[in-house]
């Protein structure tokens, strides 16, 4: 198959109006990766409820497939059971947005990488809490 | 759907319409090699002269042999700095470039240092300006070969080009000078600014892609980069791309003429963008305020990436470039955003619009409030 050129119509869509933004106060899970300097940076929260994901939201700073990923790892992770959403990855993601540039498969697809961070962080408190 | 404004000309240039209907008169270009001397042959040899004339009368140089013919500024960058150092290699293995040149300068001088050249890049200040004192001290009588773009293409600030001249000349150097952003925008006197080499891109003057043009001042020894037959002085050999030269021949030529009154058209509209986008908040302007390029304008966004900038403007129907790391194929960020002293982070959130014929005062509202628009919506996403 030859190399996409551009960006899906399914990335231009969650780039132009992306689901779930915004910030969790006192979130049960906080996850981040990237960084600045390297142009991309994002965050997600989680709220958890009977260990499935009631509220997922994000920031990110960067490219428009690092936005688009994203808006649609939190599409993907709400509802689903900490198990499930720890399954997701970033292949998965990139298939539901119909694709992404090759030089965009390894740099900006963080998101997955972001969700399972805050999938961590939550277990992590857990596990505190439950020795504390 | 509202047209579209294209402002990424540094990009890539329209063909300019008087360059289009001067193509029209060879509507299946030429059909002899120049190399012959038939009929054929002859008309092409005589195409390629006169665009000889026509593209030496627009940067002044008086020899019109003094102009070769490239496959575009890349090449023409490329047989300069290579070209000039490996003949001169005898001199010394030295060679100088600012810290801010095109990559297709900057490549070939860090190549030369697989062949045992020495390389040094003069910094510049915040706003683009090469470092007059470190270029002095750069620059040594072993130093084959200095390059210093006479403007440059993602900040549009304007170098001093006579002062490094003067400087490179002193030291008894040679001064290559890419004039692709600069050229048909500014006027350009090879004689006068005292330069050695100049790079000219037919593109850039409104003129088709693949062609390009080196200015190689009498007596200044160049060798070959490629090898074949004997065209163009032994320095671009394989058969000339007759029409496409003949039409950058013309693409000069209207530059030339056209430039006076174009430049302050354009500097008007660039001034009414700047004055709107600087109003944004937390957005800068990059490079010189008044030493720039009058097509040129480019601007940082505190916060947001510019990818996704070129990306929200695209869908609001303008095209800008943008310096972010996202969009080149290192995914670095800029080289030239890090030399004038700006952070990682910073350098990723800039916009770079490039002004053009078809371009109008009119349009400059619209982009503003995209502009705006755009950066309100990015900043609403952004953790920073």
């Amino acid at each position: 198959m030859a190399d996409q050129i551009g960006y899906s119509q399914k990335v231009m869509e969650h780039f132009m109006n992306p689901h779930n933004v915004g910030v969790i106060e006192n979130p049960d899970g906080y996850g981040k990766v990237g960084n600045p300097v390297c142009g991309d940076l994002m965050e997600i929260f989680i709220r958890v409820r009977d260990d499935v994901i009631e509220d997922i939201r994000f920031r990110t700073f960067g490219c428009g497939s690092a936005i688009a990923t994203s808006s649609m790892v939190t599409d993907l992770a709400k509802g689903k059971t900490l198990e499930e959403a720890m399954k997701i990855t970033r292949d998965d993601v990139a298939t539901e947005l119909e694709g992404l540039p090759p030089r965009k498969m390894h740099c900006s697809n963080l998101a997955a990488d972001a969700l399972h961070a805050a999938i961590q962080d939550f277990r992590e408190k857990q596990k505190k809490e439950a020795t504390g | 759907m509202k047209e579209r404004i294209y402002l990424d000309h540094a990009a890539a240039m329209p063909v300019h319409p008087g360059v289009a209907r001067f193509a029209r008169q060879f509507p299946t270009g030429f059909a002899g090699n120049p190399s012959t001397i038939y009929q054929e042959g002859l008309a092409a040899q005589e195409a390629i002269a006169r665009a000889r004339e026509k593209v030496a009368a627009l940067i002044g140089a008086s020899a019109p042999d003094s102009i070769i013919f490239t496959g575009g500024a890349t090449e023409s960058n490329n047989i300069a700095i290579r070209g000039t150092a490996l003949r001169n290699r005898k001199i010394g293995k030295r060679v100088v470039a600012s810290a801010i040149e095109h990559i297709s300068v900057l490549n070939p001088v860090k190549d030369l240092q697989k062949s045992g050249f020495d390389l040094t890049l003069v910094p510049v200040d915040r706003y683009g300006m090469i470092d007059l004192d470190a270029l002095g001290a750069a620059v040594t009588p072993e130093t084959v070969i200095t390059s210093v773009h006479y403007a440059n293409n993602e900040i549009g600030t304007i170098e001093p080009i006579r002062e490094v001249a003067e400087i490179v000349h002193d030291r008894g150097g040679l001064l290559h000078v890419d004039a692709t952003d600069a050229a048909g925008r500014i006027p350009i006197d090879v004689e006068r600014d005292g330069i050695d080499l100049a790079t000219l891109s037919s593109n850039q003057l409104g003129g088709p892609d693949g062609v390009g043009a080196l200015y190689i001042r009498p007596g200044v020894r160049v060798q070959p980069v490629i090898v074949g037959g004997g065209q163009e002085r032994g320095l671009r050999p394989g058969t000339e791309n007759v029409f496409g030269i003949a039409c950058m021949g013309e693409a000069a030529r209207l530059a030339k003429e056209e430039m006076p009154e174009e430049s302050e058209r354009l500097r008007a509209i660039r001034d009414r963008l700047i004055a709107g986008i600087t109003g944004i908040e937390e957005a800068y302007l990059t490079g010189h305020p008044a030493e720039r390029l009058p097509h040129h304008a480019s601007f940082r966004f505190a916060r947001i990436e510019g990818e996704s900038i070129q990306l929200a403007m695209n869908m609001l129907g303008i095209a800008v470039a943008t310096g972010s790391a996202c969009t080149s194929r290192t995914l670095e960020a800029s080289h030239v955003l890090l030399a004038i002293g700006l952070a990682h982070d910073e350098a990723h959130g800039s916009m770079v619009a490039t002004l053009g014929r078809r371009n109008s005062l009119d349009e400059v509202s619209r982009v503003v409030s995209a502009t705006r628009e755009t950066v309100k919506r990015l900043r609403a996403i952004t953790p920073l």
